[in-house]
Order: structure tokens, then sequence, then C-alpha cells
């Protein structure tokens, strides 16, 4: 079998043929019943997504996590799923209703977007767009315009602060999220996830560029707003940011497009750094290519879930000046230098893989000094702010 | 009729309608939000005449924008999520007027253009090749290279206007006191 999705396709639309449509409204049809398919599928999944990371978090802080309903407590996501859906939609007084009733909508339906362009295995994607990268930052940022209605719509000062913080937070960090995803894109020569996944059948990017791997992992860790970025519904200061008034399945929807949005984070970066589903067998066996994809998203979505676990919530002050000051001028250098070195590299016939980390390395070494002279000028300077306020001290130690 | 017509003509009914919105609308982020259907409306247009990369910028610059224009909107105007003034004023009429000139004036231009009564044949090249053309168009010497260079200084300069609008002054820094 070298194309079995494209057999089944093939099964379906003969189907739909044999009762008497056409190929132009048959073909409408199938696309339109596929992409209803992987949608409940993919929002279906976080029922189990939720379980495994309330488990492993539990785990990670010496706690049990959900263990009463069912084995492992893993319907535990069924019966609160039960439990959102039976509540009440309760809309505020002097909220904007249509606004209000739409941005959960525009949320989820951002997230789940994504997946068109996320190649699942061979010859298996929802629409091969050449320009997929661009596709996903635009769709992306539909998500924010969804949280920032919700958070306006709501009439809530805590709601609106949460929108500002999020559309804040979001924008700035676009620009190193952005940037990172010019460096797969101009290693594999083309900005369709299909072309790159191919491109990554000797190396994944992840070998050649890991610095822009990593900016874009940190910077969509932003995006999600999770923990440690998740100033946009931090509980001590905004109660609950911009969801605060939302109940029922009108909050639900705000809660599985958070987890379905960090398990597309896991897929975007394996597809775009760690090789999609390309691993040994596929050639012979396409259908491996599901699985290998699975496992490398769910790596990475174990990588999400251990930051949330561990790092405490950053300040807005940290959470900009991180941004600003030290992932948009490395994300640029990255770009810079992968663009020279492979070029270089391919001219010049070195090892691809050697030119590209040794260029990576150089910015390590760079960005690591830059960080010590920032620190210790920093140190400089508290210190003699210290010495200003209390003079007999500061002598007296020295 | 296909179904790429019926969509055709959903889309464009919706644009239109979401375009008026935009100026009856009497609250102001109300406004904002049928502009942002406005724009959708244009991207599924490009998408509809197979240049998913205008499409897909469209969203990407304006959509993306039009969150930031809320904002602007909310923290700068007074009463903004609330009902605004009447919407129209005394030269109403005339502003009416003026504009099914325009649009008359426009239709009958178009209408005498050469080839605008025949169907365009679809283009052959592969949108692939397309995107490639645009980027190599805006670096070429020859071609686009000046304009994009233009627009890029344009741009920066009202980067640096922002960031020295926002500094404080040079004597409220002397005085030690934060923005």
């Amino acid at each position: 079998m070298s194309d079995p999705f494209g057999a089944i396709g093939g099964w379906l639309m003969g189907l739909l043929q044999s009762l008497g449509l056409e190929a132009g409204p048959a073909r409408f049809i199938l696309q339109f019943a596929a992409a209803g398919f992987l949608a409940t599928i993919l929002l279906l999944s976080t029922l189990f997504t939720i379980w495994a990371e309330r488990k492993i978090i539990a785990r990670m802080q010496d706690r049990l996590g959900p263990n009463r309903v069912g084995p492992f407590g893993m319907l535990q996501s069924v019966a609160d799923l039960v439990k959102l859906v039976t509540k009440e939609v309760i809309i505020p007084a002097g909220a904007d209703k249509l606004v209000y009733m739409i941005a959960p909508l525009l949320v989820v339906t951002s997230v789940v977007a994504i997946w068109a362009v996320v190649p699942l295995a061979p010859k298996l994607i929802g629409s091969d767009v050449n320009v997929s990268v661009l596709y996903i930052i635009s769709v992306g940022s539909i998500g924010t315009l969804g949280i920032m209605l919700a958070g306006m719509s709501s009439n809530n000062k805590y709601a609106l602060l949460g929108a500002f913080r999020t559309v804040a937070q979001m924008l700035s960090y676009a620009v190193p999220m952005i940037l990172s995803l010019l460096v797969p894109t101009l290693l594999a020569g083309s900005m369709g996830t299909v072309a790159i996944v191919e491109q990554q059948r000797a190396v994944p990017f992840f070998l050649l560029a890991p610095l822009a791997a990593v900016i874009f992992f940190i910077s969509s860790l932003t995006e999600v707003g999770r923990a440690p970025f998740d100033l946009a519904e931090a509980e001590s200061e905004l109660v609950a940011g911009f969801h605060i008034e939302y109940s029922g399945l009108s909050f639900g929807m705000f809660f599985v497009a958070e987890f379905l949005h960090a398990f597309t984070i896991g897929a975007l970066t394996a597809t775009l750094f760690l090789g999609g589903w390309q691993g040994p067998g596929v050639e012979q066996f396409p259908l491996l290519g599901l699985p290998y994809f699975l496992l490398k998203t769910l790596a990475v979505y174990f990588l999400l879930i251990w930051a949330r676990a561990t790092f405490p919530r950053v300040r807005i002050d940290q959470l900009n000046s991180l941004n600003w000051k030290f992932l948009t001028p490395l994300a640029l250098a990255v770009l810079v230098v992968s663009a020279v070195t492979d070029k270089l590299a391919s001219e010049l016939g070195w090892n691809r893989i050697l030119a590209n980390l040794a260029g990576e390395g150089v910015i390590v070494v760079g960005a690591l000094m830059g960080l010590w002279a920032y620190a210790r000028s920093l140190r400089r300077r508290q210190e003699s702010l210290r010495a200003q306020v209390t003079p007999s001290r500061a002598t007296g130690a020295s | 009729m296909t179904i790429l017509q019926l969509v055709f003509l959903a889309t464009a009914a919706v644009t239109l309608v979401a375009a008026l919105m935009v100026v009856v609308s009497p609250r102001m982020v109300h406004a904002a939000l049928w502009l942002i259907l406005a724009l959708a409306g244009v991207a599924v247009l490009f998408v509809l005449l197979e240049a998913g990369f205008l499409g897909i910028v469209q969203v990407a610059v304006y959509i993306d924008a039009i969150a930031i224009l809320i904002i602007v909107t909310v923290m700068l105007t007074q009463r903004a999520m609330g009902e605004g003034g009447r919407q129209v004023n005394r030269s109403w009429l005339w502003a009416a007027l003026a504009a099914i000139v325009l649009f008359g004036g426009l239709l009958l231009m178009l209408s005498q253009a050469p080839g605008s009564a025949t169907v365009a044949t679809p283009l052959a090249a592969d949108a692939e090749a397309t995107v490639e053309d645009l980027g190599r168009a805006l670096v070429d010497v020859d071609r686009y290279v000046l304009p994009f260079e233009v627009a890029s200084v344009l741009l920066l300069a009202a980067l640096i206007g922002a960031i020295v609008v926002a500094r404080p002054s040079t004597e409220a820094r002397r005085e030690g006191r934060q923005p």
C-alpha cells in the first residue's frame, strides 16, 4: 500500500458517486466531511490530553491527580465535560451579547484551523497550501482577536485588563516567532509544510537550527498563554482574566482551545523542526508516519507540560524585556547566520550540519557574553544605588 | 451555476453588507468588528481567485492590525463601548451623491475598458511560482527593488518616530522621572 489514505478517499468518492452525485458536489461533500472528522477527533483528543496533563503535573508536584472516575481517573475529563455542558451559560448584564457569544467560537476555530496545514502522515494533510507558514501565523492572530473580543464584551474590568495583556503579549512575541519560523522556511526553500517535512528526510531541522527551534518553542508558549506566561489569566491579579464572566460550555470552549493549542504547538514544532512524520521505514509503510508524528508531538507536548509544572509566572516587565531585549535580537541573529552559513555550506561543499551548528554555537557564545555583560552592569548599578542610599554602611562594608 | 459561483456570490454579499455596516453602526467597536468581516470577505475573494498568498497576507496584516485598532479605540475615546452621537450630519445627501457619481463613473470606465466583456482565462502558472516571482521581483534591480526599499525606509522612519514620540523629554529625564 503506497497511499492508503488516498485509497480511502477514492473509495468514499466512488461511494458518493454511486449514490448519484456528480464529481464536483461529491468532492465538496467529501472535503467537508474530512474537515469535520479531523476537527471532531482533535476536539475529542483534548479529553485525553487534559487528563494526561493533570496526571503528569500532579506527579511532578508529588500529588496523585485525578484517580476516582474510571481506571487511573481517565474518565475524569468526561465527567468534567458533562458538567460543563449541563451548566447554564450566563450572559452578564451590560455585555455585548453577540460578540460575547462569538468570541469563544473564534478562539476554538483559530486553533482547529491550524491543523488544516499540518501533515499527519505522507499524503495525509488537510490542504497543501504553499504558504502554510504564513497561514499558521495569520490564523493564530484570529485567536488573539477572539480573546480580545471576549475581554471587551464581558463588561468587566478584569476581563478587559486580561485581554489587553494578552494582545500586548501575543503581538510582541509574534516578532521572534515569525523570525524563527523563517529559519525552517529558508532551510527547506519553501513555505509549505509538506515541502518542509520532505526536506527533513536526511536531517531534521532541529539539528541544523536548534536555537530557532527553542525560540519558536518559547514564543509559542507565550502565544498559548500558559505558565510561565499565563499573565492574561493570572489568578492572583486578575481573578481569571479574559474568561472571567464565561460559564458553562462557552467557558469550556476557551478551556478546550487552550489545551488543544498547547497540543498544536507540539504538532507544529514536530512538523517544522523534528521532521514531522519522517522516520525509519516510512518509505515502505506510509501508515507508520502517523505514530511517528504523534510520538514527536507528544514529546514536545510533554516539554510544554514540564515547563508549566515547574516555572513560576513571570512579571509583565520581565516578559517584555525577555522578548524585546533578548529573544528578538537573538532571533534576528539566528536568521541572518542561518541564511549565510547554509548558503556557504551548499556553495563550498561543507558539511551542512557542522556548518550550521558552528554558526549557532557562535551565536550562543555571543548571547551568553552579552548576558554576562548585562548582568554585570545591572549588579554595578544596584551596588551604586545601595551606596547612595546608605553611604555609611556601604563604606563600612567595603 | 457551480458551487464556486455560489460561494463567490455569498462572499460578495457578506462583504458588501459588512462594509456598509462599518459606516452605519452606531458603536465604534462594532464598526471595527464589521470591518474585520469585510476584510475577511476580501481575503476569501482572493482565495477564490487562486491568490492564496494575498488572502493570507490580508488576514495577517489587516485583521491582526484591527485588534490594535480596537485597543486604541477603547483607550483613547470616551464612551467607545456605548452609543456614539448621530450617524449622519447635514451634508449626507451631498456625500451620497458624490459617492454615486464616483461609482457610476468607475463602472462606466471599467465597462468600456478593453477585455471587460470577455471572461478572463485562468492563469496557467501554479501558485508556488507566483509567490516565488513576487519574491524575486522585490529584490530585482530592474524591477521593484527601489520602491521596496523606499517603503522599508518609510516604515523604519515610522518606527523610530514612534519611539521618539513615546520617549520622555530630556528635561523630564534630567529630573530623574520615569516615563
